[in-house]
């Protein structure tokens, strides 16, 4: 079965530049069709459902606001990875460089929990950044010195730093005062981004991911030390060829992830959730390898990918209450989205054979 | 010409076949008669290997027919080719390593292994094709591997044999041989289509030829009544150039390149260890190091270009120029006026992917296209565009896609991209592989004149004939080892060739069967 599809394609002298733009559109509508079928055998409301996912979001100003609040740790989750996915580095590990960075950058109030200094978030900015990049440079250091691969130790790790912050949440950093719930104190103003607009949860640390990806952009069209990666993913003997070191390759890759990741757990810790606790990353570390692959790795459609993602986010809770979905629903349909992408993708490098030699085949 | 009133064993009618870019095979009418070693000739890029895909139906045509034996039939795929008894030899062999002979040869034809093994060896008796059946494939000489492969076609009822530019990885002596196999196969009543650019093989061996120029037939002749030159004309559609004559050399007083009897056991078990190698590349001379492939030249090749820096080697094992670089990378050895051209274009010496301005940037990055970790977008394209007029490449310009060019074009950016960095020490791989003579001809005549002006060159190729063309001094790769220097103008094909094949006597992995071809020629 598998044969017979695989050689009904044939590969593209030249990938497709209209599939390329056209797989994530055609990926949206075939995941809504599919989940529609679904809708209507859960006996679901159909048009309530699509409209909750899709128009709600943008009907107030709250839900619009939130929208970029996932938007941000996305971006600069995403960002990030795509540099390492373009070089051929897997770091499936974000997750926990994100909860790592929120531990370190938690240090910060958690010990010094009475001052308001206007240091403190820059400090947290920092911790938070070194934190993902520690954490993410031990992947590093076990790929370039014993060859281990950085899939394993990635995820393996995120399960490490999982099991340190629940250590830390139920053990030294544990709130006195919290009636023994695993988290930290609330953290004081001073550790926390200003709220941009009074009454919504979205900071100023939505400018973080913008800037970052202006500097991503920077960093793979135009400067030598990212054309050095690319070419280490696109043709590894032709970097070694021209003496381009993979293990320079592997370093930046996962410090550029660890730093973005960390900055990103740092920012929810300062921003919406405002204390360290156990659901801190939200599942952003493995989003953002969804939101970059259905960007294209490329930084410009990785801008619109989270978007779309975040939008489908608040669209998924919006729907949980509006249309009753149950939650594993809105799963699916993030699921099928990515399936749907994956295989229409395809059709990026590959067509179908042409109909002329269909047709003769079928003849004889 | 033996003016034949039967039906052809295999004619093809108006047969296409076109990709987006180019027009591979246009109309193309081909008759191959029984008991006929048929040679398709034609450049690089004349379609020769797309039209014999489409009759062995690994490709579908766009138009036109294919008849056998009288009648219109469809190649759907090579399975349907093998039962019309089709069997084809490609250039790559497709024979698993860690398998002996008869398990990789029972992966396709079925029965019992022992009737197998006896059936390989008589069919190797029988046409002078002797291999062990039961040695392991990585033990096997090329020369014994293209041996299995045509006992694998021979295997199944065989009436058409397609040999993919057969003679290309074969030492002299076994080119003999095999071709004493094919007259005998045709004899038995198999026709041959026979695929080449070497003129002289195809005048001595076949007895029709149907030459190809940019996807037309641009000739139908008897490679017996004509002549190389008019072969070769009929192939490039103008008088083969020549290169210039060879001047007197002036030696220079210290060698750029030093070799000091290098050793390295391979840590890969299908991998050739490399044993007390010792050579010296002069300024303004050409050495060339002869040899079957698989021999080191890999090996080799890695450690002199930097890709392999291997700490159990000596430290003064490599000089560049008097310094040792052993244990130095690419990025040193090229500062020290270094550059290489390797064997493979495409994904190595060039990305695919990325454009001819990309891809200049992989080693000209310090001819001032970068600065302050900026790539100089404006610089780089102007880099690759003269790099494109002086080598003239042809092309869609700096913006084309590396992937996008001929083999032969490809190399001669390539070539030019290295040039460019104006080197002292030019270090070649297969310099004209698979480039049409036009270009291989442009290719050798620069390494002359570089040469002239004082380069030293170190030139890995197979094709004898090339290095014979150019080289000033040759030694030969075998097992791992170098043979002595050979003063090229001192020394004939058939001495190199011997040197190719003597060691292999020795060598622990050949089996006895191994040279019966040599001593037969």
């Amino acid at each position: 079965m598998v044969i017979t599809v695989l050689s009904m394609l044939e590969r593209r002298p030249q990938p497709s530049r209209a599939m390329l733009i056209l797989a994530p559109l055609i990926a949206v509508v075939l995941s809504v069709l599919v989940s529609s079928v679904l809708l209507l055998i859960l006996k679901k409301p159909l048009g309530t459902t699509l409209y909750a996912f899709f128009i709600e979001p943008f009907e107030s100003f709250y839900s619009i606001s939130e929208i970029f609040l996932k938007f941000g740790p996305l971006l600069l989750i995403a960002q990030a990875l795509a540099v390492g996915f373009r070089a051929k580095v897997w770091n499936i590990g974000a997750e926990g460089q994100m909860i790592i960075g929120a531990i370190a950058a938690s240090a910060v109030p958690v010990y010094f929990v009475d001052n308001s200094s206007f240091w403190l978030l820059p400090a947290m900015m920092v911790l938070g950044a070194l934190g993902g990049m520690f954490w993410a440079g031990i992947a590093a250091f076990l790929k370039t010195r014993f060859n281990a691969n950085e899939i394993l130790v990635t995820l393996m790790l995120s399960s490490v730093a999982l099991q340190l912050l629940y250590f830390l949440l139920l053990g030294p950093w544990k709130d006195p005062m919290g009636f023994n719930f695993p988290q930290t104190v609330m953290f004081q103003d001073a550790a926390l981004f200003e709220p941009l607009f009074s009454g919504v949860r979205l900071n100023s640390s939505i400018f973080i991911p913008l800037l970052f990806t202006v500097g991503i952009w920077l960093l793979m069209e135009k400067t030598f030390g990212g054309f050095k990666l690319v070419v280490g993913g696109l043709a590894p003997q032709a970097a070694a060829y021209a003496g381009f070191s993979a293990k320079r390759s592997v370093w930046i890759s996962l410090l550029i992830a660890g730093f973005a990741a960390g900055l990103a757990g740092m920012s929810e810790v300062a921003g919406p959730i405002g204390q360290l606790q156990r659901s801190v990353t939200s599942g952003y570390g493995y989003a953002g390898i969804i939101v970059a692959y259905l960007g294209g790795l490329n930084p410009i459609g990785i801008v619109f990918a989270a978007f779309f993602l975040s939008v489908l986010h608040i669209g998924g809770d919006i729907a949980l209450v509006t249309a009753s979905l149950p939650i594993s629903a809105v799963h699916v349909f993030q699921g099928l989205l990515l399936i749907f992408y994956l295989s229409v993708h395809t059709f990026v490098n590959y067509r179908f054979k042409s109909p002329r030699t269909a047709e003769q085949s079928h003849r004889t | 010409m033996s003016a034949t009133t039967e039906t052809p064993l295999l004619s093809l009618r108006c047969v296409s076949k076109r990709y987006p870019a180019v027009i591979a095979n246009d109309s193309i009418d081909l008759d191959v008669n029984r008991q006929s070693i048929h040679a398709v000739l034609g450049e690089n890029g004349a379609g020769k290997s797309t039209l014999m895909k489409l009759v062995y139906g690994l490709v579908q045509a766009d138009g036109g027919q294919i008849i056998w034996d009288g009648q219109p039939v469809h190649m759907r795929n090579p399975a349907a080719a093998r039962r019309f008894g089709i069997g084809m030899v490609f250039q790559h062999f497709s024979l698993f390593e860690t398998l002996s002979v008869v398990q990789n040869i029972a992966l396709t034809v079925p029965g019992n292994r022992s009737v197998l093994a006896s059936r390989i060896q008589d069919i190797g008796e029988r046409y002078q094709l002797t291999v062990n059946p039961h040695a392991t494939v990585h033990s096997l000489s090329v020369g014994e591997r293209q041996r299995v492969e045509i006992i694998r076609c021979l295997l199944q009822d065989l009436k058409l044999l397609i040999l993919d530019e057969p003679t290309s990885v074969l030492p002299p002596q076994h080119i003999s041989s095999l071709f004493d196999a094919l007259r005998k196969l045709r004899d038995d009543g198999v026709a041959i289509l026979f695929i080449s650019h070497k003129l002289e093989e195809i005048r001595e061996l076949c007895d029709a030829a149907t030459v190809l120029r940019a996807g037309k037939v641009s000739g139908r002749v008897d490679p017996r009544a004509v002549s190389t030159k008019e072969l070769a004309t009929l192939m490039i559609g103008q008088a083969v150039p020549e290169v210039s004559a060879r001047r007197t050399i002036v030696q220079g007083d210290r060698p750029v390149l030093e070799l000091d009897s290098l050793s390295l056991p391979s840590k890969d078990p299908f991998g050739t260890s490399l044993r007390d190698m010792s050579l010296q590349v002069g300024p303004g001379e050409i050495v060339g190091i002869a040899g079957v492939s698989g021999n080191g030249q890999l090996e080799l090749s890695r450690l002199i270009s930097g890709e392999h820096v291997d700490q159990r080697l000596a430290e003064d094992a490599i000089r560049i120029h008097g310094q040792a670089v052993t244990h130095q990378g690419v990025v040193e050895r090229r500062a020290l006026g270094m550059a290489f051209v390797p064997e493979e274009r495409l994904g190595r010496g060039a990305v695919p992917s990325l454009s001819l301005a990309k891809n200049s940037l992989l080693t000209a990055f310090n001819e001032n296209l970068v600065r302050g970790g900026l790539i100089k977008q404006r610089a780089t394209n102007a880099y690759t565009e003269s790099c494109i007029q002086d080598f003239d490449v042809r092309c869609g310009g700096p913006g084309a896609v590396a992937s996008s060019l001929s083999g032969g074009n490809l190399q001669k950016y390539i070539m030019g991209r290295e040039l460019m960095l104006s080197p002292s020490l030019l270090f070649v791989a297969q310099p004209t592989w698979g480039v049409d003579i036009g270009a291989a001809t442009a290719i050798r005549q620069r390494l002359l004149d570089l040469r002239d002006s004082g380069v030293g060159i170190l030139i890995i190729s197979e094709e004898i004939e090339e290095l014979f063309a150019i080289t000033d001094r040759i030694h030969v790769i075998n097992s791992g080892q170098l043979s002595p220097s050979l003063t090229t103008s001192d020394v004939t094909p058939n001495d190199v060739g011997e040197y190719m094949i003597n060691t292999l006597r020795n060598s622990p992995h050949i089996g006895k069967n191994g040279d019966h071809g040599a001593e037969h020629a």
